[in-house]
């Protein structure tokens, strides 16, 4: 059977969940540092032992003012607190408290950049805070589920976005953003793996055209940007090919299986669960005022579309470097930390993006370890400017020296490997006059028109300067030389 | 004490004697003999040596709902079988702070649900009055335990009448303190927004020394308030006071004759004092009790939550699965009022009718506050009995639950609205048993309300 899959469009919204980096959980003082062994990190707040009280971290509600911020959304003045109702084993208290009617955040837009260069906005639904269950583990144990509740009671935010989203690709594109967002704005360290980050996709396809939605499919279990990728292709495709077959699609929940790359039923919904939602008698109603938003603002870092903007209509770098330099907040930082010590910043922005980056995969790396300082790469680049070493020595040779000996300068450095080039025109011109001695026909040939032998006196001068000339003032010389005989 | 007559030591052993001699009344569920004995003579020390604090001298059972670090708590309930609270409420931080002395923890209605105390998994707590009639509730074991001379004071908890009600009943004091003017971190939650912790004491100086202790903000509990607590000791009883009676409660039908009487007695009384004491009319009283039956219901479904037989407390050894283990271990391990509690507040927030009950309570939850505001604008005190009729014989009302809850007509008004009240022993009716009157007052206004209560 033929299927014309270009028939359709498939329909995507995207749930993220993100971890907080705050210090400690949403509602009470237990620690949230990742990988403690498991049940550690448990206080009777975080166990919902009888009796305890959960209390408002102002952190948590600092950082998703801040992301909020940061998506151009409406920030609620009043923020109720809901407990929402049901019983799993990794949630304590037997039901979470989250956010209901009153999302902190409405409103807003992650902008992505479609294949064809043009910007898509992805509008946000809501932003709201809540706290984390704790984790269950299948696997520790043969015959039981184990538990361990360090995870319970950690501030999260859940970004709720429009179902604009059209393609896997798109999908890629917003969570990309998302997650530079939440690493600019030190919300979360948006570690897919780990699960720090959390993705859930409402996929459904209809007839390219027709106004209203297909069946709604939740994809749940990708642990990584490009796994939901992959999973909402195939989803898109399993979709399709059911509806050309006249097959029905069902509301359910399938997780996405990586090593086959296919999505499988997870469990169907027999209607909406209800949750029970009301409000949290627990937490007094949380007022944001103008004035706290007024210091949030304050506190903002700068982000990565602004930042992107600085580097191509204020450093006039091209869109590709100032994508690659805006990556990463803190490459951006150490890149214009460079840029405080030279002036030549093309150059800054080639040495961080090839050779500061290219250590730094190589040696698995985050800048923040790099033991380089900026300054020092500031000094290669004026050497290498003054004439004094040639690129490739810089990146061959002075560079690695100076990482394993990174409290010298990058003068000490060329000294010491001996590879400081020969640009005193004083010394050269010995140097330019001896070579031009050694080839007397050929000055004369040079005379009579043939310039390019300039090229064979250049290679006897490097061969008796032993490399060290710099090129550009000896081929002056060459031809300076040659010129008035 | 300070004549060197009798030792704090003596003092715990004429309590813990009491508590044996009147073992029949159930009002202890446990009593930590040893350890208030050891306390006695850590507090006996720095009396001598002149540190002690404001509560030397106070021997105090706590209800028990009370979490106290590394003792027994239970609810009164099954769920609980074993379980040991791993931190201590603020409350019973700040009575050891002031060198009281915790004796043991008293007997309530499961989870405090109940006005007779007949819900106790650890049966029922007899009125020392008359061993027939039920203590009341939920408080019952505290009220009991001062009624009998078992301790000089105890702390319980009010949800809707839970402190007033017993106390009532008994013949003792006791405070439903302003929502949010003692902590409630460490009171294992009946309904969150209702529920205070107060105390039973006999006499008025008691309560305002223990009041001293207890109220105030706490880092632990963001429902407590920050207004500051004012010095209960010293301040004056007001004297040309306006009370306001309501119609609809002192002339309401279930009011027994003689409590009708004793209330009219003590309105002839204020009068006399040069009191101003005007009648007005309530017409919401009649919608209190449904009020608080859905939105109690309604939290109280979702704080009882976490009694799952997953992490402590009982566990069904029937169970095979993780369903299995909700299911059977809150079956058995939950009692009957409880259990219909938990349904009913289920049932009050699923969806569909959500909007019907739970929201509907909600806003009428807000017109008795502006209503009672309202009042309070124009009144210093509202006055009512605490309950219609002195303490029912046990087995009474028990097969009949909307007849228990009308028990509660005029205390949980306190609770809905969220103002202090305090119920007053007010003379004994003809059948021996204990009545009481009850006073309330503007929000944060316990200090003035203690000390006019001491004028009556």
């Amino acid at each position: 059977m033929n299927i014309d899959y270009h028939l359709y469009e498939a329909v995507i919204g995207l749930e993220v969940h993100a971890q907080m980096l705050t210090k400690s959980k949403a509602f009470c003082a237990d620690a949230t540092e990742y990988g403690a062994l498991p049940n550690t990190q448990v206080g009777p707040v975080s166990l919902g032992h009888p009796g305890t009280l959960p209390v408002h971290n102002k952190e948590a509600v600092k950082y998703a003012v801040k992301l909020g911020l940061a998506c151009q959304c409406d920030i609620a003045a009043h923020n109720y607190y809901a407990r929402k109702n049901y019983f799993y084993a990794d949630l304590p208290k037997g039901y979470q408290i989250s956010q209901h009617t009153t999302p902190i955040c409405e409103n807003g837009f992650i902008g992505i950049k479609l294949k064809d260069g043009t910007e898509k906005r992805i509008g946000l639904i809501r932003i709201h805070m809540e706290e984390d269950t704790g984790k269950s583990m299948h696997d520790q144990d043969v015959y039981d589920t184990l538990i361990d509740y360090n995870r319970a009671g950690t501030a999260l935010v859940e970004m709720v976005s429009h179902p604009d989203i059209r393609t896997g690709e798109e999908a890629y594109q917003y969570l990309t953003e998302v997650r530079k967002l939440l690493r600019y704005l030190d919300i979360c360290d948006g570690n897919m793996e780990e699960g720090s980050m959390r993705c859930d996709a409402n996929v459904s396809v209809r007839l390219k055209g027709a106004e209203a939605f297909g069946t709604k499919v939740e994809v749940k279990n990708m642990n990584s940007i490009r796994n939901v990728q992959r999973a909402i292709d195939y989803e898109i495709k399993r979709q399709i090919e059911a509806i050309s077959k006249g097959e029905k699609i069902y509301q359910e929940t399938r997780t996405f299986d990586a090593m086959k790359g296919e999505t499988l039923v997870m469990r169907t919904k027999e209607g909406a669960s209800d949750y029970r939602y009301f409000p949290e008698p627990d937490l007094p109603p949380l007022h944001i005022t103008p004035e706290f938003i007024d210091v949030v603002k304050e506190q903002m870092p700068a982000l990565p579309k602004e930042l992107f903007h600085k580097f191509t209509a204020v450093y006039g770098l091209s869109e590709y470097d100032a994508g690659v330099l805006t990556e990463n907040k803190d490459v951006a930082a150490y890149f214009e930390t460079v840029l405080k010590h030279t002036g030549n910043i093309k150059a800054a922005a080639n040495w961080v993006m090839v050779q500061v980056k290219g250590y730094l995969n190589e040696q698995a790396l985050e800048i923040k370890d790099f033991v380089l300082q900026p300054a020092k790469i500031a000094e290669i680049i004026d050497l290498i400017d003054s004439g004094k070493i040639s690129s490739t020595v810089a990146s061959k040779e002075v560079f690695p020296a100076m990482i394993h000996e990174h409290h010298k300068s990058a003068l000490e450095i060329a000294e010491a490997l001996n590879v400081l080039q020969e640009s005193n025109s004083d010394e050269l011109q010995k140097i330019v006059d001896e070579a031009i001695a050694r080839f007397p026909d050929k000055v004369a040939e040079y005379k009579s028109g043939k310039t390019s032998l300039v090229g064979l006196f250049m290679g006897e001068v490097m061969k008796l300067s032993k490399g060290k000339a710099d090129p550009k003032v000896a081929s002056k010389l060459v031809k300076e030389t040659l010129d008035n005989k | 004490m300070q004549a060197g007559k009798i030792t704090m030591r003596g003092l715990v052993s004429y309590y813990l004697d009491n508590i044996e001699k009147q073992k029949m009344l159930n009002a202890f569920l446990e009593v930590w003999a040893e350890e208030a004995l050891l306390a006695a003579e850590r507090v006996e020390q720095k009396i001598k040596n002149g540190t002690a604090g404001k509560l030397a001298g106070m021997v105090i059972g706590l209800k028990d709902n009370i979490c106290y670090k590394g003792h027994c708590v239970s609810a009164s309930s099954k769920i609980l079988d074993g379980f040991q609270s791993v931190y201590s409420a603020t409350v019973v931080e700040k009575l050891l702070a002031e060198d009281a002395i915790i004796i043991g923890r008293l007997n309530c209605d499961e989870f405090a649900m109940g006005a007779s105390n007949e819900n106790s998994a650890f049966g029922r707590v007899l009125n020392a009055a008359n061993h027939d009639h039920v203590s009341g509730g939920s408080s019952g074991g505290a009220a009991v335990a001062v009624q009998a001379d078992l301790c000089l004071a105890a702390l319980g908890s009010d949800t809707g009448g839970s402190v007033r009600q017993p106390a009532a009943f008994c013949g003792v004091y006791g405070l439903k303190p302003t929502y949010g003017r003692v902590s409630r971190y460490g009171l294992i939650a009946y309904a969150s927004s209702f529920d205070q912790i107060g105390p039973l004491t006999a006499s008025i100086s008691d309560m305002q020394l223990i009041m001293q202790v207890i109220a105030g903000k706490d880092l632990n509990d963001a429902t407590t308030s920050a207004q500051p607590v004012p010095n209960f000791t010293t301040c004056m009883p007001r004297l040309k006071a306006k009370i306001a009676v309501m119609k609809e409660g002192l002339y309401h039908n279930g009011v027994d004759a003689e409590v009708k009487k004793a209330v009219e007695e003590t309105i002839e009384k204020l009068k006399t004092n040069g009191h101003q004491v005007e009648e007005i009319s309530f017409p919401l009283l009649d919608v209190l009790v449904p009020v608080y039956y859905v939105l109690t219901t309604a939290e109280a479904s979702s704080n009882l939550s976490r009694f799952s037989g997953l992490m402590y407390g009982y566990r069904s050894p029937q169970a095979k699965d993780l369903e299995d283990t909700y299911k059977k271990s809150r079956s058995e391990g939950f009692g009957p009022e409880v259990k219909r509690r938990i349904m009913l507040g289920t049932f009050v927030l699923s969806a569909g009718f959500f909007d019907a009950y739970y929201s509907k309570a909600q806003q009428v939850r807000r017109l008795v506050r502006e209503t009672t505001n309202h009042i309070f604008e124009k009144f210093d005190f509202i006055l009512l009995p605490t309950t219609p009729t002195p303490a029912f014989k046990a087995g009474e009302k028990s097969k009949d639950p909307i007849a228990m809850y009308l028990a509660d007509i005029f205390t949980v008004h306190a609770n809905i609205a969220g103002n202090p009240a305090v119920s007053i022993p007010c003379g004994t009716h003809s059948n021996g048993l204990p009545m009481g009157v009850q006073l309330m007052s503007k929000n944060f206004t316990e200090a003035e309300l203690l000390a006019f209560a001491n004028t009556l």
